[in-house]
């Protein structure tokens, strides 16, 4: 019988509920009234203890130069589940960082605070670049988000699987032919997966897209969806005979981001698509050892619509939070998100902490203001700099000249779960048919899309 | 028993007399009953205001939701039965639908007799029952997170996975338990049963305990032998157990959401998407506002199927279970 772990669960559920209850109303009335202004600001969750010290000696030094304010963390890592849970249970911190994709939408709806009479006099609202500055502003142009990173697509590779298949680490594969053939010779001479793909929590769609984008599709045209397009076919074609001609996708094939992460890091995957500034998740939280690490550009079809998928971080604020508290949370994100791009101290002392507990500095990004301001910021901490950066060169000399591509707007993560099937079916069921797979996918796609607007 | 007499069976007329001395009208009758009354409020009033609190307010507000279309941030907006119109026109929920009740089915034919053969088997043995009621057990006590966790390593595709192992020297070929579309609810249906049978042994075993040992000694003595005291005495006696068992089984496989979230979050291409997992991601999967209103509505949908399978149950049952 299967119903007593269902009457545990519900107890545990329950006496859960009662805890939280409980510590909600501790917390209601722990908050001290030392006439400071409170914020609670997010701190990633599984962070190696250097990682946690380095976060709370920026936090003192906040605290330090803006003494009416109290910094409380909390640990954080926006997945589209729990941030949705939290959002609706109120339960987010002040401060906390969303996607690009869903900046607009949370924008619409009232879901995060209006700052943006604090954000105006911010000394670098106008320098940003204004694609990106975009993803966090309103229809009248009032930046509600404040843009803290942004990155593009990048092929993530082991460079000791490389070197144990035959093939010149230094030398990644620049075509997708290239990319299935190394991949090949990896799963042969090693065992483990030469190519790995994201499969769910939407990450299957967004690969997907990603790879459709760089051989020049796209999955929308305004409020239409175009799922069934030849990029797709091309995409999807690959993949399946990567897994069942090839065999070279290895033995697990369902993967959410941070379990992919988890094995890139401990050496089962020779190749994966991700975003480009994934370097600190796979050092910091997953153990990577960097002798391993090698990142490259994705290649592009030659078509002019080729372009790599981009994306970003926004920092945004609870819409719970009272006013002085959202100023305090911009002065939070100002001191800690972006005043090392725009100040060389600050640059330097954020670098120098990192480098001093062995946190990675000089990982990939790309630019939220323009090249010019990221160059001179990455001269500044060039001395602290402690990431592989020559192994790290195929992607950052190329990167930049690589047509950026936004992610979808209408319906994203809906279309990117509908992708998520797709791409699960593909790899899982041998006879599985494309063309039927694609007809669903279009109407589900487009359903949506439709249901959104 | 006259008909005159409404007595239930075996209240003696002693028994019945103070019932009659607190007929309305007299004041020490009515002051004992309000200060009883109070008294009974008072002892109900903690599990009232906790069941209130965290069961009915919730059921209501769920009742409630269905019917609107919120955020939990901004304000709701009734929207009638669109939310359930909605969850009707999903082709996902007659996946979830085939899905449950693929599972409930599999729990059925292998997780609802294991319990009671091992049941049966264990009062049977006269020494050490004790622990082997204790190793049946265990699984129960392994948070059940934990138990996923460890059973995902066991499942692992490769040939180097723990039952891959095992197969591989049976010369059988790795099979991709969670991956494989035929093979992996089974799987689940495996670990559950592995998770949870301890429980429902326990409570046969208290259930075959209660037996009258002299019926199994008549039969004896009638010539009667294994397969017929188990028939004819041991299923018969346990009929009210079973019954209840049953019914409880029917109410929490329909509500599998554990299994398939944790080992696969419905996947591959949905052949593990429950009910309960499609509940869960109209609700927050979509990170810009989770569609409370149609997980609402299909939550209330799956309730009123369940309360009304159990009635019906019960009405069927009455007899058997007298």
């Amino acid at each position: 019988m299967l119903t007593s772990r269902a009457a545990a669960a519900r107890t545990a559920a329950a006496l859960t509920a009662l805890g939280v209850s409980a510590l909600g109303l501790a917390a209601c009335s722990d908050e001290p009234d030392d006439g400071k202004t409170h914020i609670t600001v997010t701190i990633d969750a599984g962070l190696e203890q250097e990682a946690i010290d380095a976060f709370d000696a920026r936090v003192e030094q906040f605290e330090d130069a803006n003494p009416d304010i109290d910094v409380e963390t909390q640990e954080y890592t926006w997945t589209a589940g729990t941030f949705t849970a939290q959002l609706a249970g109120g339960t987010l911190p002040d401060v906390f960082t969303i996607p690009f994709t869903d900046g607009r939408g949370l924008i619409e709806r009232g879901q995060i605070a209006d700052i943006s009479a604090y954000t105006a006099d911010l000394p670098y609202r106008d320098a940003f670049n204004p694609n990106i500055a975009a993803a966090g502003e309103d229809p009248d142009g009032n930046l509600w988000a404040i843009p803290i990173a942004a990155y593009g697509q990048g092929l993530h590779y082991n460079r000791t699987l490389f070197e144990a298949a035959g093939l010149d680490p230094d030398a990644p594969p620049t075509t997708w032919a290239e990319i299935q053939t190394a991949a090949k010779a990896i799963s042969d001479a090693t065992g483990e997966a030469g190519y790995s793909v994201m499969t769910n929590d939407n990450t299957g769609g967004w690969i997907l897209t990603t790879v459709v984008n760089a051989l020049g599709g796209r999955t929308e045209d305004g409020d239409t969806a175009t799922i069934d397009t030849p990029q797709m076919r091309e995409a999807l074609t690959q993949l399946q005979t990567m897994r069942w001609d090839d065999d070279s996708m290895g033995d697990t094939l369902q993967y959410d981001w941070a379990g992919i992460n988890q094995d890139f890091a401990s050496g089962r995957i020779g190749m994966y698509v991700s975003g480009g500034g994934n370097y600190g998740n796979l050092f910091t939280q997953n153990g990577l050892d960097p002798d391993d690490y090698g990142l490259s550009i994705l290649p592009l079809a030659a078509d002019a619509n080729a372009g790599i998928l981009g994306g970003g971080t926004l920092a945004a604020v609870s819409p719970d939070a009272e006013p002085a508290e959202q100023e305090a949370a911009v002065a939070w994100i100002d001191f800690y998100f972006m005043e090392k791009l725009t100040d060389q101290a600050a640059a330097v002392a954020d670098a120098e902490v990192k480098a001093e507990t062995g946190q990675p500095v000089g990982a990939p990004e790309l630019p939220v203001f323009d090249k010019a301001t990221y160059d001179e910021q990455q001269t500044w901490i060039a001395e602290y700099v402690n990431v592989p950066v020559e192994q790290m060169a195929p992607y950052t000399s190329q990167v930049f000249d690589q047509p950026l591509l936004t992610e979808p707007v209408s319906a994203t993560q809906e279309v990117y779960a509908v992708l998520d099937t797709v791409v699960q079916s593909i790899l899982t069921d041998e006879n599985a048919d494309i063309d039927a797979l694609l007809e669903t996918a279009q109407a589900d796609a487009q359903a949506a899309m439709d249901a959104a607007a | 028993m006259t008909t005159t007499d409404t007595r239930p069976a075996g209240v003696t007329g002693d028994q019945a007399g103070p019932r009659k001395a607190a007929r309305p009208g007299r004041p020490g009758a009515r002051l004992a009953r309000a200060t009883t009354g109070l008294h009974t409020l008072v002892f109900l009033a903690p599990m009232l205001v906790v069941f209130g609190v965290f069961s009915w307010y919730p059921i209501a507000r769920a009742v409630v939701m269905s019917f609107q279309r919120t955020n939990l941030v901004t304000d709701p907006v009734f929207v009638g039965f669109a939310n359930f119109q909605q969850v009707f026109a999903d082709p996902l929920l007659w996946t979830a639908v085939q899905n449950t009740g693929y599972f409930a089915l599999l729990a059925l034919l292998f997780g609802y007799p294991i319990p009671l053969v091992a049941a049966i088997l264990m009062s049977e043995v006269r020494r050490l029952r004790g622990l082997f009621s204790a190793l049946a057990y265990l699984p129960v006590v392994v948070p059940p997170v934990v138990a996923v966790l460890l059973w995902k390593l066991f499942y692992d595709a490769g040939e180097d996975g723990v039952f891959n192992t095992v197969l591989g020297w049976l010369g059988i070929a790795p099979i991709a338990w969670l991956q494989d579309a035929n093979a992996v609810m089974p799987s689940l249906v495996l670990e559950a049963t592995w998770a949870a049978a301890g429980g429902t042994v326990i409570i046969y075993l208290a259930a075959l305990i209660g037996v009258d040992p002299s019926l199994y000694e008549a039969a004896e003595i009638d010539g009667a032998g294994v397969w017929r005291k188990l028939w004819h005495i041991t299923l018969p006696q346990l009929r009210g157990v079973l019954l209840i068992t049953f019914i409880l089984q029917i109410i929490g496989t329909a509500q599998v959401f554990l299994e398939p979230f944790l080992f696969t979050d419905g996947g591959p291409a949905n052949r593990t998407l429950t009910l309960l997992l499609l509940i869960y991601r109209y609700a927050f999967t979509n990170s810009l506002g989770g569609d409370y209103g149609a997980a609402a509505a299909l939550s209330l949908m799956l309730a009123v199927v369940l309360a009304a399978f159990s009635m019906l149950y019960f009405r069927l049952t009455r007899s058997w279970s007298s």
